[in-house]
């Protein structure tokens, strides 16, 4: 493979081999589709995004002032739906997951293609049906479609916005199976399981997740359907139901789901501090078999969602035992990650900067789980803004952080143009900034007992909401940044090369943005994953690109 | 205990400082020490498995202990202590209403005596509520069609929050109330005070309305079991199982009867689900609990044509039996509430 040369001469590539609106949307490449992903959950983070902000006004002041309590109620409601159904769950195992698996393990695209845009359709299917119940009066049940609220109390589209979840579901189910596939079939001769990256071992792990726990939700999605539409007596006591039914079939999805928005970002801070370090990670074996554990063990700790739920005392002490052990496999990814900088060559690039936010905002994040897991505790935080606080720490501290890491990171692959680094710089120290203002407050806020969901509150917790507002306004602002200077470098970046920042990876032996097939030629893989010694000593450095 | 749980959180408080800063003074340590101007060569390291048990195993010996002290404090959480008092709860959309034992009720208000342990039975009416009062450190959901139940005891007087946790529609943040905490004299005048009949009676003229009595009588010859000190012993089902006999398998039994039929009798009661507000379940349920500690009068014994459709019943082994004991002598009319005085 002449990489030597890909970076000088004008190559046809995926971006550039067609660009009629046909060849997009009948695409089979999964850069493409991947990029397709990456346009719609640009859209729905921002209206995602303008729901929170709108939340965070009406939080200003105590009364409920800004909005009627009904939309305030709609307001969170879809705030959640579209943040955790369109933009976290896809968000890094459709896009960069399915824009580099295959170049990361040395293959053509994906090994189903076809199912691979037709994900992308039902996706887009699904997203519209809640779309929909959104612009036709909203939807108010939270996120978790709690019964018998959502079957039969509620006023407003359940089952629009939930034949919507239930549709991405599948999206998510073929994403999974693909990367299942392609990861089991399609690696490059000599590329070995041990001999994966770490991103892979992460978005493995996520997608037996998906495949296993997607189709409970969907179930419980149709369960729900039939007990409003056709008075089914399923959850609602009135009708001999049992309410906790829906409770446990919903966490028993939804809590492994957490894990589908995490582990995949888990992979990307593994890549990132190996390649700024310029060393392979610290105990390669036990961070790619903790993805393993944080997926399995992510399947038995549902019911720490419902410790005040009316379960059993002992079912309680169970769950929080067995939740307790899920914080090991994740404290072993820090650790891991501190010992892969020691003796390292570090270079503080905006990739990196954002993988130290994210240890930073994981770490509080992750150690507030211990506090949630811990039954005592848990009874007088949970439903409370701490609640809030915490899953935000790691859903929006931690994966949406790694995402912007893994798009700062590859985004010269992606679009073979730089970015401007030291705007990245500012709004990685923005996010993380505006970040701890907007949601460390809200753990005192819940410790001090203000519930969640609350349309207006009493007077004594106004000053933490303020600061909590404050920080929002400026998170926003680190978030819209990158947006601005990506788009921006697409047409003033300077071209980036195949390999602008000398990574270990198949996918930087390529041309970027990379040809339609990805590789002139398969790469035969001779060398351990994270080879950085061999890249950086000299007289082996450049023969290594080739 | 909210001392306890406040130990515990600030236990915990200390822990994850701890190893925050631990971890980003190193990571930053290692991020000045180790920059590229410093140390342009990286050293390859691979691992250490030494290393990886020790941070697998110490993370894991806290968190082991951390899980039995939560647990202890859990168990105080939700076992009420014996001799509570015990208040009935109703959620509905969007409104707490309580009723105590010796007659009164409230709305959105809950007057208790400093330094009484106060065991809450609550039930919903429609969607899903939880009872949650910060000061105290206690929060349990209340649930339509069952009983969950938490306990407290205020250790000064005040008012307190009281919030619903769990979303329940429109005016979710508006369902808050307060527990008004009062010393015991102030309390009992209170508790006294307008009050026409104790929450046992109100569920003895049910029990007369609805016919209850008709069958569940006091003598052997009932079609329905002798009620009189049925409550708080195990029930022998027909099916051989066991069940204590606890305000929620009265609920069920009053609701749902065909569920669990106590042995020796026939399945021939008619379900009473919709007939019944849940404040009438749960006068029911406290007399039928009075039944058993001889707080107030047993049903008085209807001379019913017993046309021999319905076998007698006889006596059921198990608990059944003890009835015969505790049975106050069928006294003619109910005797006006004396608010029914708890140990």
């Amino acid at each position: 493979m002449e990489t030597t040369n890909l970076s000088t001469e004008k190559k046809t590539n995926y971006l550039n081999a067609d660009y009629s609106i046909k060849s997009w949307l009948l695409t089979t490449d999964h850069k493409r589709i991947g990029l397709l992903y990456l346009a719609s959950i640009t859209v729905f983070f921002l209206l995602g995004g303008i729901f929170a902000m709108l939340i965070r006004l009406e939080l200003l002041t105590p009364a409920g002032d800004l909005v009627l309590a009904d939309t305030y109620n709609k307001l969170f409601t879809m705030h959640g739906v579209v943040m955790i159904f369109l933009f976290l769950i896809p968000s890094v195992p459709a896009v960069l997951g399915n824009f580099l698996v295959p170049l990361m393990i040395g293959a053509k695209d994906l090994a189903m293609p076809k199912l691979n845009l037709a994900s992308w359709y039902i996706f887009i299917v699904g997203a519209g049906f809640i779309l929909y119940a959104i612009l036709t009066g909203g939807l108010d049940t939270g996120w978790t479609f709690y019964t018998p609220y959502a079957t039969t109390y509620s006023n407003t589209n359940v089952v629009s916005a939930a034949l919507g979840v239930f549709i991405t579901g599948f999206s998510s189910i073929f994403t999974g199976l693909n990367i299942i596939v392609t990861v089991h079939k399609m690696r490059a001769p000599g590329l070995t399981w041990r001999r994966l990256p770490l991103f892979i071992w992460a978005h493995y792990a996520a997608s037996v997740i998906m495949v296993l726990g997607t189709p409970v939700l969907a179930i419980t999605i149709v369960l729900v359907a039939l007990e409003r539409l056709f008075h089914f007596g399923i959850f609602d006591a009135r009708l001999g139901g049992d309410p906790l039914l829906f409770q446990h079939l919903f966490w028993f999805y939804s809590h492994p789901a957490v894990y589908i928005m995490v582990l995949p970002g888990m992979g990307i801070i593994s890549e990132i501090i190996a390649c700024f370090a310029r060393k392979r990670p610290f105990g390669y074996d036990f961070v790619a078999m903790s993805s393993i554990a944080i997926a399995v063990l992510g399947f038995l700790v549902w019911a720490h969602h419902m410790y005040v739920a009316g379960i059993s005392t002992y079912a309680a002490m169970i769950f929080s035992l067995l939740t307790f052990f899920v914080a090991i496999p994740s404290a072993v990814k820090v650790f891991n990650w501190t010992a892969t900088l020691y003796k390292g060559s570090i270079t503080f690039a905006s990739p990196l900067l954002y993988v130290f936010a994210y240890i930073g905002l994981f770490m509080v994040g992750g150690l507030t789980g211990v506090f949630l897991a811990a039954v005592g505790i848990d009874l007088h935080v949970t439903d409370t803004y701490f609640v809030v606080a915490h899953f935000h720490y790691v859903m929006v501290g931690a994966s949406v952080t790694a995402f912007l890491a893994g798009m700062h990171f590859w985004w010269p692959k992606i679009t073979g143009k730089m970015y401007p680094e030291f705007a990245a710089k500012i709004s990685g120290l923005l996010v993380f900034c505006g970040f701890n203002l907007t949601f460390f407050p809200q753990f005192l806020l819940g410790y001090l007992g203000m519930p969640r969901r609350y349309h207006a509150y009493p007077p004594e917790f106004q000053v933490l909401n303020v600061l909590s507002t404050a920080g929002a306004s400026i998170l926003a602002i680190g978030f819209l940044l990158p947006m601005l200077y990506f788009a921006w470098s697409l047409r003033y970046g300077k071209d980036a090369g195949p390999n602008p920042f000398n990574a270990a990876g198949l996918e930087w032996q390529t041309a970027s943005p990379p040809p339609t097939y990805n590789f002139e030629e398969t790469p035969v893989v001779t060398w351990e994953a994270y080879n950085y010694d061999e890249i950086d000593s000299p007289q082996k450095g450049v023969e290594v690109a080739g | 205990m909210a001392g306890h749980v406040d130990a515990l959180y600030f236990a915990l408080v200390a822990i994850a400082a701890f190893f925050t800063f631990l971890v980003s003074a190193v990571i930053l340590f290692f991020a000045i020490r180790y920059r590229k101007e410093r140390n342009p060569h990286a050293t390859q390291i691979h691992g250490s498995t030494a290393l990886e048990l020790f941070w697998t195993g110490v993370p894991l010996a806290i968190v082991m202990v951390i899980f039995v002290w939560s647990a202890v404090i859990f168990f105080m959480q939700t076992r009420p202590p014996k001799g509570a008092m015990e208040v009935y709860l109703v959620g509905k959309q969007w409104m707490w209403k309580f009723q105590h034992t010796e007659g009164p009720r409230e709305i959105n208000e809950l007057h208790v005596p400093v330094g009484r342990d106060v065991r809450m039975i609550m039930t919903s009416q429609d969607v899903i509520h939880s009872f949650y009062v910060p000061a105290f450190r206690i929060k349990a959901d209340v649930l339509p069609g069952r009983y969950t139940s938490t306990w407290f005891r205020a250790t000064q007087p005040g008012r307190y929050h009281l919030f619903c946790a769990e979303y329940c529609g429109t005016q979710h943040s508006g369902m808050i109330g307060e527990i008004i905490v009062m010393d015991a004299v102030a309390y009992d005048k209170w508790a006294n005070s307008g009050v026409d009949g104790s929450l046992a009676s109100a569920g003895e003229k049910s029990f007369q309305q609805y016919g209850c009595s008709m069958c569940h009588r006091t003598d052997a010859a009932g079609r329905g079991p002798n009620l009189v000190g049925v409550f708080g012993h195990p029930v022998l089902l027909d099916d051989g199982r066991t069940v204590q006999a606890d305000e929620s398998y009265i609920r069920e039994s009053i609701l749902n009867p065909g569920s669990k039929i106590a042995s020796g009798f026939k399945n021939i009661m008619p379900t009473f689900q919709g007939q019944l507000s849940e404040e009438e379940v749960i006068g029911l349920v406290a007399y039928i609990k009075a039944l058993g500690n001889g707080t107030v009068n047993a049903p008085i014994p209807v001379s019913e044509p017993n046309n021999g459709v319905y076998p007698v019943a006889p006596k059921a082994e198990g608990s059944d039996a003890k009835s015969d004991t505790t049975a106050n002598p069928p006294a003619a009319a109910p005797a006006p509430a004396k608010p029914a005085e708890r140990r």
